[in-house]
């Protein structure tokens, strides 16, 4: 059959309608409103019939290799399952129940996979890039866990671009190894890649992110120097204390800050012995009277030198110049210094000595400061105190972020065994900060401890949200392995006289996600084991 | 019933192979299902999980209550029971149950003896199994057909008189609006169509009412809707006509045009016996009617086919398979000419967990089968085709699968530009070529599944079809 019509007509015709528009048919006359749908309903189904793959628009790049080995097909339905809840609201109703809590296992699992070198199965990667996106705590795994492929994945997709602007601590992947791209990376890359690169080829080999960044650092900008001086933070040594002495000259407040700090960590520095004279001449044994004690004398003048050295000389809104100054320079010195200074004292003992004119808080809250600084735990012990101490009447700080940041240069198991004994001390509702410094899983005797306190909790019929959030951590960071142990606790007890109503149903409750979170942990740790049955 | 087995106890020779937790997940009537399935996916509120030889699962799963709920499949089937009040299925227990079996890296191999089964699940199993044998032994006696053919024969006169109705009324207003011009449609807006879809389902003429109301929305639908519009009004058009001369039309296309006035029709076609592996399931809501898809593909016969089941007013639809999962089943086709949809027949082995993607071809036979099959069904939206060796390629608007080797590309649909399952495709494809499964039509591909297709691949998929919605 012809067609006496063409598309275009008919289109117009339909528009417009026949009575105004009627479309011409082949032989001169004009169609009706039939002719004109028998004549598109022959061109649509020829149309379609005869339909033509479109011209193929250029192909992407292909994603780069990744050698690591797949995930065991256990793990991969782990993680497929915690990746489903991740959007379920955490807290609130969701810490209720007697369920895992997956949204807060997925980063352990994560760690967890990355630790044993695992690459991300393909089809999950939208999953976990939409998952970090809505998730900054997530960002630094998921990116190592993706891989390369998550790299791509995410170049093709606008919502993803977050990853492209690199997480801390993820090392570009596949360069890291070769000089000549990493030389590249440095001249060209965006921020963000010079910033991983430089953190990652510091983390191998400090000597050379020192040689690297000094072949640029006169030409960068102010905060990006900044950014590249604090990533000396790991590994620093006295290899680059060159590096730091020059930098304390430099144009930039911030970085002659940043130099100052990172001098002053460094015990034998040049920097440090300036600030040990200066911190010195203020903080003396006080001889004038019959039992030892500490005569403070705080400085008159932040001069110049100081500045240079980077002591601020503006103190904060509420705080006096003086004292200001004498916590920066006491700050900065080296505590080596101190013994020295008295007698011969250890640390324990120059800690209890008593401080002349109330500058015990003034002069304990600096040196804590140093001893994180300079990480040296003989210090950090002496100002913790014994943990049974109250914290408000012990030495050092009553400051629960000092302490555990004191905490931290502490080994793990000492770590760990004085959050115990504190625990055990004063029950838990001081030990939350505390205990997120502990390594993960909690050591068998700070598990103890936190089990027994939440089980004296319980006994005295308290509700269990009052301690949500050391459940909460209970049950990210409890050795597995003690779930066993722990069912016992999972039974409704008869209520205590004087409890909270319904409180014994709402502990078994808790304790029972508590022992169903470690059961599942232990599942995790089993399927991303190699070889585990 | 649709969901049975033959049901001799000398197949039980061994336990049934596990599903994935990713089959599992694609069962899920809907997303709320899922992740409540996926919460009671781990041990805590479940006790006494065991499954038995022949594929039954059963756990007890502890609710708000202080009864918990008792919960069994047959996989073989699959079928679900479980004592909880949800209409949903299979319900979240269910879904949570087979999660806890799919993923569950201790294997309880006490529990796979036979005949361990509480009475509760043995029970259901049991009867479940006795009716399937009937069922297989009652074959062969003859069809009760309607008790009154002369008044069944009057009534389907009746109803087709009264679609020709319908059709003749719905002639004249399609002629009416080509008259006034379509532009005019964009102006009377939606309210014009619903009416007309009103006066459709009076004339009993349900496929006539959906294809009506689906052009109300064409107005709104973007640049180029007057061409789409007539397209549909062309279409629409055609159908009446074919139905007005139904009588002078070949069988085969007079049942597809009765099938698409919306006509039932049973299943007749002679049954297909073959191995087919689940190719995708999904749902789309039509109404207050849920529509569920499964397309299956047979091994042997290199058929595709399409289960439809139908779930109303909040109930999900009756029948679920695992994606990536293969049954040996008898499918009975319906009947039209070039129609892919066929019914469940008996199912004989319990369900494979492994099979092998169908082999597909370039995009250029992808089209030429959908422009084949027009040729018995004007009315196709899309067809269902394997293309192999395709590489997801972003163009200028949007996203295609280009050939491997060659210029030539489909355009993914707009639906499928918005959907979760692109970005799926393209982490899975990584820049290389990939076999995907899917409807491809006017409006371009719509891809349901895929297989990586490296043999160096990582196995992520461990061959199985990766559900793209």
């Amino acid at each position: 059959m012809p067609m006496p019509m063409l598309w275009e007509e008919l289109v117009t015709s339909a528009l417009l309608g026949t009575d105004r528009r009627p479309p011409a048919n082949g032989s001169g006359g004009t169609g009706g409103p039939l002719a004109v749908l028998d004549a598109a309903a022959l061109h649509t189904v020829r149309r379609r019939a005869g339909l033509l793959p479109a011209s193929a628009a250029e192909r992407p790049e292909r994603a780069p290799a990744d050698p690591r080995p797949p995930l065991p097909a256990a793990a991969r339905h782990r993680l497929v399952q915690l990746l489903t809840d991740r959007s379920a609201p955490s807290g609130g109703s969701g810490r209720r129940g007697t369920a895992p809590d997956l949204t807060e296992l997925l980063p352990q699992w994560l760690a967890a996979a990355n630790q044993h070198g695992f690459r991300a199965p393909a089809v999950v990667l939208p999953a976990l890039l939409d998952a970090a996106r809505a998730r900054t705590d997530l960002r630094a795994h998921v990116l190592g866990f993706a891989g390369p492929r998550g790299l791509w994945l995410a170049r093709m997709n606008p919502e993803w671009k977050f990853a492209l602007r690199g997480a801390p601590g993820s090392p570009p992947p596949s360069v890291a190894t070769d000089p000549e791209a990493v030389r590249c990376l440095w001249e060209e890359g965006l921020f963000a890649e010079r910033v991983a690169l430089l953190g990652s080829v510091r983390r191998r080999e400090p000597a050379a992110a020192l040689t690297l960044l000094s072949t640029t650092w006169s030409t960068e900008r102010a905060e990006d120097r900044l950014m590249f001086l604090d990533s000396l933070r790991t590994g620093l040594s006295g290899a680059d204390e060159a590096f730091l002495e020059q930098a304390l000259a430099d144009r930039s407040r911030n970085v002659r800050a940043t130099a100052a700090e990172l001098l002053s960590a460094l015990p034998r520095s040049a920097l440090a012995v300036r600030m040990a004279a200066r911190a010195t001449t203020c903080v003396n044994p006080d001889r004038t009277g019959e039992a030892a004690s500490i005569a403070v004398e705080a400085p008159h003048e932040c001069d110049a030198s100081m500045q240079r050295d980077g002591v601020v000389p503006v103190p904060p809104s509420g705080r006096g110049e003086r004292s200001w100054w004498l916590g920066q320079l006491v700050e900065a010195t080296p505590l080596t210094t101190w013994r020295e200074r008295f007698a011969g004292r250890s640390a324990q003992e120059i800690v209890a000595l008593p401080v002349a004119d109330g500058w015990t808080e003034e002069l304990h809250a600096a040196w804590c400061r140093a001893a994180v600084r300079q990480r040296d735990p003989e210090w950090a012990r002496a100002l913790l105190g014994p943990p049974s101490t109250p914290p408000a009447n012990g030495p050092g700080t009553a400051s629960l972020a000092e302490r555990s940041k004191l905490l931290a240069t502490l080994p793990s198991e000492e770590r760990a065994l004085w959050v115990a004994d504190f625990i055990a001390a004063h029950g838990l509702s001081e030990a939350f900060q505390l205990l997120g410094v502990c390594v993960v899983p909690w050591a068998e005797p700070l598990g103890r401890s936190v089990v027994d306190a939440l089980d004296i909790a319980r006994d005295a019929g308290s509700y269990p949200w009052s301690f949500s959030g050391v459940m909460g951590l209970a049950e990210r960071c409890l050795n597995p392995a003690e779930a066993d142990r722990l069912e016992v606790l999972t039974t409704t007890p008869d209520e205590p006289e004087g409890a909270s109503p319904g409180a014994g149903g709402y502990w078994s409750e808790a304790f029972q996600r508590l022992v169903s979170t470690l059961r599942l942990r232990s599942a995790m740790d089993r399927e991303l084991t190699p070889g585990a049955p | 019933m649709l969901l049975s087995h033959g049901g001799e106890p000398s197949r039980t020779d061994g336990p049934v192979a596990r599903w994935t937790v990713e089959q599992v997940r694609a069962l899920a009537p809907d997303e709320a299902s899922r992740k409540a399935g996926n919460k009671l996916g781990s041990a805590g509120p479940w006790s006494e999980v065991g499954h038995g030889a022949a594929g039954a699962v059963w756990g007890l799963c502890k609710g708000s209550g202080s009864k918990p709920y008792r919960t069994v499949i047959d996989t073989s089937g699959p079928a679900y029971k479980c004592s909880c009040p949800s209409r949903k299925f299979p319900c979240k227990h269910a879904l949570g149950l087979l999660l806890l079996w799919a993923s569950d890296s201790t294997d309880a191999s006490a529990a796979d003896l036979p005949g361990q089964a509480p009475d509760w699940a043995r029970e259901w199993l049991d009867a479940r199994r006795k009716r399937a044998a009937e069922q297989t032994a009652g074959e062969g006696a003859p069809a009760s057909g309607p008790a009154d053919p002369e008044a069944a024969r009057r009534r389907a006169e009746r109803r087709a008189a009264r679609i020709t109705g319908g059709a003749q009324e719905l002639e004249q207003r399609l002629t009416d609006l080509l008259r006034g011009g379509l532009a005019a449609a964009d102006q009377t807006g939606y309210g014009l169509w619903e009416e007309t879809a009103a006066r459709m389902v009076d004339a009993q003429a349900p496929g006539l009412a959906s294809r009506v109301r689906e052009m109300g929305a064409i107005p709104a639908s973007g640049p180029g809707w007057p061409v789409r519009l007539l397209e549909e009004c062309a279409l629409l058009h055609l159908l009446n006509t074919a139905w007005l001369g139904i009588g002078g039309l070949p069988d085969a296309l007079a049942a597809t045009v009765r099938t698409r006035v919306g006509l039932t029709a049973t299943a007749d076609g002679a049954p297909v016996r073959d191995h087919w592996l689940v190719l995708a399931q999904y749902d789309t809501p039509d109404g207050k009617i849920v529509t569920r898809r499964i397309w299956l593909h047979g091994r042997e016969s290199g058929r595709t086919a399409l289960l439809l089941s139908f779930g109303a007013a909040g109930r999900s639809p009756g029948l679920a398979l695992p994606v990536g999962v293969t049954i040996e089943a008898e499918l009975t086709p319906y009947p039209g000419a070039g129609q892919p949809r066929a019914e469940l027949g008996r199912q004989f082995d319990p369900p494979a967990t492994r099979g092998t993607p169908p082999v597909g071809g370039p995009t250029t036979a992808a089209l030429a089968a959908y422009g084949h099959a027009l040729r018995d069904d004007p009315w196709l939206d899309s067809w269902p085709v394997t293309l192999r060796g395709v590489i997801p390629t972003p163009s200028e608007d949007g996203w295609q699968l280009a050939d491997e080797d060659g210029s030539s590309a489909l355009p993914l649909t707009p639906s499928a530009l918005s959907g979760p399952g692109l970005w799926k495709l393209v982490a899975l494809s990584g820049g290389g070529p990939v076999t995907v499964f899917g409807e491809c039509g006017h409006r371009g591909f719509d891809p349901l599944a895929a297989w990586t297709t490296s043999t160096d691949d990582d196995s992520d998929s461990d061959g199985h079809p990766v559900p793209l919605i």
